[in-house]
């Protein structure tokens, strides 16, 4: 076999290869329940300091991502939060505000009245390591930090968010709220 | 008029003038939305912004020209950008992953060219000096790998052709 030959053999192999491995990542995308939730550390939102789903640890967590331009994630904002004033103590919510402007995002806030914890995820690397598929999306966190639940889209109602928080409380999560 | 006003008269002028390119070349030219929309990106499309129109990118375009009614200049604009959206709202790959090789490719590649440049031009030089045998078509002359019977039959065949 000729130099000409055994490049043009690396080449096109190597182009199976990538092919190859974007098809099987593309086959495995999204997170699975029981796998760890990723908890990078970000700014808070308003500014002050920094926070992650890992600061929950030994608690139910519900991880909501949105952005203040996303109109479905001003639709289900008002449930968001009741749900949040009323199940303070057995589950937290944390909002992760992501590829948005955060002046934007802080009226959003004071618009909704919303008063739990925020991150702010300014270039949307964790909304990718979430591989999330978009906003609003909302992942359910168990006290060991694996997920329990997911859910992409917004939440019709209150009962859409309590059905979907369900195995905090014991039961099964509701696979798709309200359709 | 006289000599000295003549002369005040013209290191005025070039006073003046000099003030003027100073002031020009410090103030900062004033940008535009299309001269940053062709340079950053949508924050969610992964497309360049001046193609979107999706609601983050209107958001987008909105603070942009916020900024260049307050008078901040590009390089001033595309600062807040990152320090909004981070650096990939810049159109540029990114020094880490899989964006790496669109600095690599480039640099692999002129590298490469280069060194065949170099490569050719010294077996061509190496040629021309009589270092390696001749080609074919190459040479031609007396000394040059050509015989004197070559020669003169050569000489023989182009005396044909005189007229």
């Amino acid at each position: 076999m000729n130099l000409k030959t055994s490049l043009i053999a690396v080449a096109v192999a190597a182009l199976l290869g990538f092919l190859t491995w974007g098809l099987v990542k593309k086959g495995d995308a999204g997170l699975k329940v029981g796998e760890p939730v990723p908890a990078a550390a970000l700014p808070t939102l308003p500014p002050g300091g920094e926070s992650s789903v890992a600061d929950y640890r030994g608690r139910w967590v519900l991880l909501n991502v949105w952005a203040s331009w996303c109109k479905p994630c001003r639709a289900e904002s008002p449930a968001l939060d009741e749900f949040e004033r009323r199940n303070r103590g057995e589950v937290a919510v944390l909002g992760v505000n992501t590829r948005d402007l955060s002046e934007d995002a802080t009226k959003f806030l004071r618009e909704f009245r919303i008063e739990y914890p925020q991150i702010r995820d300014a270039s949307g690397d964790y909304a990718d390591q979430l591989e999330a598929t978009g906003v609003p999306e909302s992942f359910l966190v168990d006290p060991d930090g694996n997920l329990a639940a997911h859910y992409p889209g917004p939440f019709r109602d209150l009962e859409g968010v309590e059905g979907f928080v369900a195995p905090a409380f014991g039961g099964e999560p509701i696979e798709r709220l309200g359709s | 008029m006289s000599r000295a006003r003549l002369t005040a008269l013209l290191l005025a002028a070039l006073i003046g003038a000099g003030s003027f390119a100073s002031i020009a070349s410090a103030a900062p030219a004033r940008t535009s939305l299309p001269e940053i929309e062709d340079e950053v990106m949508c924050p969610i499309c992964g497309t360049l912004l001046s193609l979107s129109h999706a609601p983050a990118a209107e958001r987008e375009r909105v603070f942009i020209r916020r900024l260049i009614a307050q008078g901040k200049t590009k390089e001033e604009i595309k600062d807040a950008l990152v320090a909004e959206y981070g650096g990939q709202v810049l159109a540029m790959p990114e020094n880490r992953g899989i964006d790496v090789w669109a600095y690599l490719v480039p640099a692999v590649g002129f590298g490469l060219a280069a060194a065949g440049v170099a490569w050719t031009v010294v077996r061509w030089r190496r040629r021309r000096s009589g270092d390696g045998p001749p080609g074919p078509g190459e040479g031609g002359g007396p000394g040059d790998g050509v015989t004197d019977r070559d020669a003169e039959r050569l000489d023989r065949d182009m005396a044909r052709f005189d007229l």
